[in-house]
């Protein structure tokens, strides 16, 4: 059992990725975000939240810095900053096991 | 030949943005810069949120300009229950939507930081909120803070810093940051933001002088436009916020009355050709018990006697004292209390701070509107203030009484028996119009009191040394003293008298 919470649906993690339009760093963490799924074989949700399109979610969230990974479903929220290039990094801050074959 | 210019020149006075510190917006030609950011530096406990809520307060209440309030260290519901005592009902503005907050205070959460990002995610709220609320001011307090948030990434959060400014110019809004400082004189702020985003920089103060502490406010810098230089005294009031006490020297345009009120005494009457002028300050100087209280009281009697109404703020005896005093002279405060016709106040010295006791005097006249002042005696003010200070305590007051167009009479206690000058004698002696010596005068075979008037601006007047007594109905001038002597100063009486 992970330390990330199941979402109602279909008992997948779920998290969110609060970004700020079409910057590099929003189309790294675009890329960033399917390379997390693929390598947990499919079984993580990650909304993706334009602040720019709806800034109440950040507002509501408390979002300062862009981009960044999210998980609102716990208390208090974990909250990863950053571009989240290094895969095993943000694998290991939310408690993920890799499901993937690739190395 | 030169080609004539039909085409006005580009206006250079910039729009002002009222603060609602009304001294504040004297000092900076009628109020911030509109469009432009404003750094607000302080010591924790300084001021600057209460400052910073007074700028939005008062586009808000006065002049229909909405505002947006980003807070990076209290919550909006902190700031909420802070500000109420100032008056502030702040709900009510967010309910009415004319107060939009953006709640970057810290939240408890898990959080690191992995490669690169910026605080777009900011910018997009305060962007949000502005637009929402149609915002014209904007305050961000405090920055310190989000550098904190950030401790890692400093250079990163001047950069993204500088992006939020200008796109908040961009819009047009009115920009107030404030700015934690380590010390009241070091460097103007911890990060040095200053220097990179600031038009203008502003300095709040909370010194420790002489035992006491002095909250002041200074304009460090103008971009593009004058200001007045210096530190001004300011106090925080409940009901009312941030309130600066005005330094006279941007007002010296009182009209000079020539309007004549009696002193409430026939015989000084005469002495002055009619009496003191409507907006004068006269000063009594005298050592103790000469009758510097009997004059006052001879001074508000009259007031009331013409149907004036009158103020005494007594600083150096009770109510009961002054009341039993006025009496043994035939004066009965009661009865002129009890008709509305006087207010006497009496309060230590220490109780409050002197830009308290100045603000407290002025609100006191707004409130009771009287015709005439009197202040019993400066010398006990004096005793808590340093020597600037109390200068410009005393500028203040001379300059409000004269505006205000009351007759004002404040007494000076000298600080030897026989002769001498009290400092507050030197200060105000250039700022009273009228100055009224007391003297014990030592003849051989008594002890006398003298009394002389040693100046009265604008007027001709006996410069006689006058001789007086005390009885059941108050001052009675006698004959001159031709005889006295040379304690009215150096340059007055014959030093051979014998």
């Amino acid at each position: 059992m992970s330390a990330a919470s199941l979402s109602a649906s279909n008992g997948h993690p779920s998290l969110r990725l609060y970004i700020a339009g079409e910057t590099p760093g929003a189309r790294r963490a675009l890329a960033n975000r399917r390379r997390l799924i693929k390598a947990l074989d499919g079984a993580l949700q990650i909304e993706v939240i334009d602040i720019l399109v709806r800034p109440e979610e950040a507002e509501q969230a408390g979002i300062l810095a862009t981009p960044t990974l999210s998980d609102d479903s716990i208390h208090p929220p974990r909250r990863l900053i950053g571009d989240i290039s290094n895969l095993a990094e943000v694998l290991a801050y939310f408690g993920y096991d890799r499901k993937d074959s690739t190395r | 030949m030169t080609a004539v210019n039909n085409e006005p020149p580009a206006d250079p006075v910039l729009e002002r943005v009222k603060t609602g510190v009304e001294a504040f917006d004297d000092l900076v030609m009628g109020g911030l810069p509109r469009g432009r950011t404003t750094i607000v530096g302080g010591t924790p406990g300084s001021g600057k949120t209460v400052f910073a809520t007074q700028f939005l307060a008062h586009g808000i209440t006065e002049l229909d300009e909405p505002g947006v309030f980003v807070t990076f260290e209290e919550s909006p519901e902190e700031i909420e229950v802070n500000m109420a005592s100032f008056g502030w009902d702040i709900r009510r503005w967010k309910n009415v939507a004319k107060l939009a907050f953006v709640d970057a205070s810290p939240r408890d959460s898990d959080q690191i930081v992995v490669g690169d990002f910026d605080l777009a995610g900011l910018l997009a709220r305060i962007l949000h909120a502005a637009r929402s609320a149609k915002a014209k001011r904007i305050v961000l307090d405090s920055i310190t803070q989000l550098f904190d948030h950030f401790i890692a990434d400093q250079a990163l959060v001047r950069r993204e810093l500088l992006r939020i400014a200008t796109a908040l110019k961009g819009e047009g809004l009115t920009v107030l940051i404030t700015a934690e400082r380590n010390s009241e004189y070091g460097e103007i702020s911890r990060h040095r933001i200053e220097e990179f985003v600031a038009d203008n920089v502003v300095i709040l103060r909370n010194a420790l002088d002489r035992e006491r502490r002095r909250r002041t406010i200074e304009v460090l810098k103008m971009r593009g436009s004058r200001h007045v230089e210096g530190e001004i005294p300011f106090t925080l009031m409940s009901e009312q916020g941030m309130v600066a006490v005005p330094l006279s020297s941007l007002r010296l345009e009182q009209q000079s009355g020539t309007k004549r009120v009696t002193s409430g005494n026939p015989e000084l009457d005469a002495m002055t050709s009619g009496g003191f002028f409507r907006d004068s300050v006269t000063l009594v100087s005298g050592a103790t018990g000469t009758g510097k209280t009997l004059l006052a009281t001879h001074f508000l009697a009259g007031g009331v006697a013409a149907g004036e109404r009158a103020l005494l703020v007594g600083y150096e005896e009770s109510r009961g004292q002054l009341f039993r005093n006025a009496r043994s002279w035939g004066v009965d405060f009661e009865a002129m209390e009890r008709d509305g016709r006087l207010k006497v106040i009496c309060l230590y010295p220490e109780a409050q701070s002197l830009p308290d006791h100045l603000l407290m005097i002025r609100e006191l006249v707004e409130e009771f509107g009287p015709q005439r002042l009197a202040i019993d005696s400066l010398s006990a003010l004096e005793r808590i203030a340093p020597e600037t200070g109390f200068r410009e305590f005393l500028i203040s007051l001379t300059s409000f009484i004269k505006k205000r167009e009351i007759a004002g009479l404040c007494s000076a206690t000298d600080k030897s028996l026989i002769g001498g000058h009290s400092a507050s004698e030197q200060h105000i002696s250039t700022l009273t119009d009228s100055i009224i010596l007391l003297r014990y005068i030592q003849k051989v075979d008594a002890l006398h009191r003298g009394l002389m008037v040693l100046k009265m601006r604008g007027s001709d007047h006996d410069k006689q040394i006058r001789r007086f007594t005390i009885d059941g109905s108050g001052m009675h001038l006698g004959e001159p003293l031709h005889d006295a002597p040379d304690i009215f100063g150096g340059a007055i009486g014959d030093s051979s008298a014998k």
